[in-house]
């Protein structure tokens, strides 16, 4: 698709547009009914939202390995729990001061992402998942075993917020951790839109069409496979750290295999190697996972019977089952459906339905 | 020495079920392609299906030995069902899509876990064993529990009843060859679709042993012991090289013994890493595992 093709206008009216709405969304002193609890100025919705754009940020890193490059990685929370540990182990264990631990973690993940991303490349498809994930559990078995008594083990690790900047910290503040957070996803959406359209871009979304092809051509996919691990890795780790200010602290549930699948079934409800997708669907599902709770303990729920209680008490049992569903039946997820228009993307699914496999494009059984 | 006979048997155990789901996972992927994580749902489905089976269905058997090999047997039963509907219903629509699949099967265990913890609670459930199962032996001085042998003997005969399945039978050669090529033993006019459900059921079933006798050895079953049993049993798959029985069998051995030596002479969590590491390093000297993808073949 050239450049000379999109209108210029469209090109960048879209996004300036959405992220201009959402910053000042901490300006609107009104309520939502049913949507959010409080008013969306409150601290409550703000950390709500706030989370929201983190995992529609750290979606899109996930992304760019998954959804531009076709690599199926099962690892990718190594990094963010990387973000999220290191620089919170820097600040609270060794008293460091913020700005020097943040250089220090992205420069570490850095040569991890490099160090690990070369390792694991060796092997491609879904070895290369697995190995990711290996990789990924000896991260989350090292932050349990607590070397040192840096990480505290499964208590967590609270951040020192002497040490952390006065802006992000304390309850009135809530608003600038909003616009961190937004500011992480712009980031990372202009860092993607940016790194998709420059010619290794090009190369990455050749690999996951065709890799075999790629090598003909006389490029080594290799290097192009890791530059892709090493950015989607490099943000990761950025995101880690927004999200340690935002949490306050680390956790081991960012070092856990489920941590990646979710991001997984985030970018995949949305529309895997699509911009929008991936950030929607991370915004959507951390906004579901948050408010099926509040809706499965609400008294509407409470009065019907056990057996149509207990499936909705559990928000990542509708999710997954949400997910298989897309996966079976939309295969470009939310995105794809929009791209295609309403109506025809419901004809497809129809299609679906009553042939089985017509919706699945190509056969080529191997 | 008695503490070196007690790690090495136990680590053997731990290895049995690695084995059993590795040897499940090893023969999905190598026939169909798929990564399968709903192995851990299988897992999960033998476990809880003895402990439920065991209180609401045989809870009138006096003999705990009766009572829980009843359980246990109606639990492989429910395993190898669910596993063959699983390749039915989710896995049959999406072939010839790899990645659809996998991601399929990632939505089902994440579900299927949610779910298991939704409607009988995250804690840990124990199920009726034979008291002497949790009685110890004396070796030598090393004092075994009784339990590693039974989990060392089932799965030397669900080893030997695989590699009799894959040599002896019209079944297991279709499976050999459709491991080595697929589209060859299509283009010969055999229907490979049957073989597909007949791997999802037999690993099930393997699984689900697994999960009985991880209720057996961690005393206990809850619902996200499935998930980490995986994880080790995905390596054990790599190292051995995916598609191989025998392969996945040593791997499991090694991994299990490697596992229980530097947990307990190095430091608890040391025995994890010490595998990761030795998966990278086996993927950097041989990429297909020490054993290709040859079932039954060399082992």
């Amino acid at each position: 698709m050239s450049a000379l093709r999109r209108p210029l206008v469209a090109n960048w009216l879209w996004p300036v547009t959405v992220f201009g709405l959402l910053a000042v969304v901490p300006w609107l002193n009104f309520s939502i009914p049913k949507i959010f609890d409080q008013p969306v100025s409150s601290p409550g919705t703000l950390a709500l939202l706030a989370s929201c754009l983190v995992f529609g940020g750290l979606a899109l890193t996930y992304d760019i390995q998954f959804g531009y490059s076709g690599m199926l990685s099962f690892g990718h929370t190594l990094y963010i729990a990387l973000g999220v540990y290191l620089s919170n182990i820097a600040i609270t264990d060794w008293h460091w001061s913020f700005w020097p631990a943040v250089l220090f973690t992205m420069g570490t993940a850095f040569v991890i992402a490099n160090a690990l991303g070369f390792v694991s490349l060796r092997v491609s498809g879904i070895a290369f998942a697995m190995v990711t994930l290996a990789f990924a559990q000896a991260g989350s078995v090292l932050a349990l075993k607590d070397p040192h008594h840096w990480t505290h083990g499964e208590e967590g690790l609270g951040a020192d917020y002497t040490k952390l900047p006065q802006a992000f910290v304390g309850i009135f503040n809530t608003k600038n951790l909003y616009w961190l957070a937004l500011a992480f996803m712009g980031i990372v959406f202009l860092v993607v839109r940016w790194a998709v359209d420059s010619s290794p871009g090009r190369v990455w979304q050749a690999i996951r069409e065709n890799e075999q092809r790629v090598e003909v051509l006389g490029l080594r996919p290799g290097a192009y496979k890791l530059q892709a691990f090493v950015l989607s890795s490099f943000l990761a780790a950025a995101g880690g750290i927004v999200y340690m200010l935002l949490f306050n602290g680390s956790t081991l549930s960012v070092t856990e295999p489920n941590f990646t699948l979710t991001l997984l079934l985030m970018v995949v409800i949305g529309g895997a190697g699509s911009r929008w997708g991936a950030v929607i669907g991370g915004i959507l599902y951390t906004y579901l996972n948050n408010r099926l709770i509040a809706i499965g303990s609400s008294s509407t729920v409470e009065g019907l019977p056990h057996a149509v209680r207990t499936p909705l008490e559990q928000p990542l049992f509708l999710l997954g089952i949400v997910f298989i569903l897309i996966v079976i039946f939309l295969p470009g997820g939310i995105a794809g459906l929009a791209r295609r228009g309403g109506p025809s993307g419901l004809r497809r699914l129809r299609q679906a339905l009553a042939g089985g496999t017509s919706a699945a494009g190509p056969q080529e059984d191997a | 020495m008695s503490t070196f006979v007690l790690l090495t048997i136990t680590g053997i155990g731990l290895g049995a079920m690695y084995f059993l789901i590795a040897s499940g996972l090893s023969l999905i992927y190598g026939l169909m392609g798929v990564l399968n994580f709903a192995h851990g749902a299988f897992i999960t489905v033998g476990g809880y299906g003895t402990w439920w089976t065991s209180n609401h269905v045989f809870e009138g058997i006096h003999s705990n030995l009766w009572r829980w090999l009843a359980s246990a047997g109606l639990g492989l039963v429910l395993g190898g069902v669910f596993a063959a509907l699983v390749e039915l219903v989710l896995i049959r629509p999406l072939y010839s899509r790899h990645i659809e699949q996998v991601l399929v099967t990632v939505g089902l265990q994440l579900s299927f876990v949610a779910l298991v913890s939704g409607i009988w609670g995250p804690d840990p459930k124990t199920f009726v064993v034979p008291a002497w199962l949790h009685e110890t032996t004396d070796i030598n001085g090393a004092l075994i529990p009784n339990d590693r042998w039974v989990e060392i003997g089932t799965a030397a005969v669900v080893l030997a009843l695989l590699q009799l399945f894959l040599r002896k039978t019209r079944y297991g050669l279709i499976i050999r060859a459709g491991v080595e090529n697929r589209a060859m033993v299509q283009a010969l006019g055999i229907d490979v679709r049957r073989a597909f459900t007949l791997v999802f059921a037999i690993g099930g079933v393997a699984a689900a042993i697994a999960g009985v006798l991880g209720g057996v050895y961690f005393n206990v079953v809850s619902p996200d012991q499935g998930t980490s049993l995986l994880i080790f049993a995905f390596i054990v798959v790599v190292i051995g090289g995916l598609g191989s029985i025998g392969g996945s069998a040593v791997a499991a051995v090694v991994v299990g013994l490697v596992q229980q030596y530097t947990n307990y002479y190095g430091s608890a969590g040391l025995g994890d890493m010490i595998v990761i590491l030795l998966l990278g390093l086996v993927l950097l000297v041989r990429p297909k595992g020490l054993a290709g993808a040859v079932v039954g073949g060399r082992a």
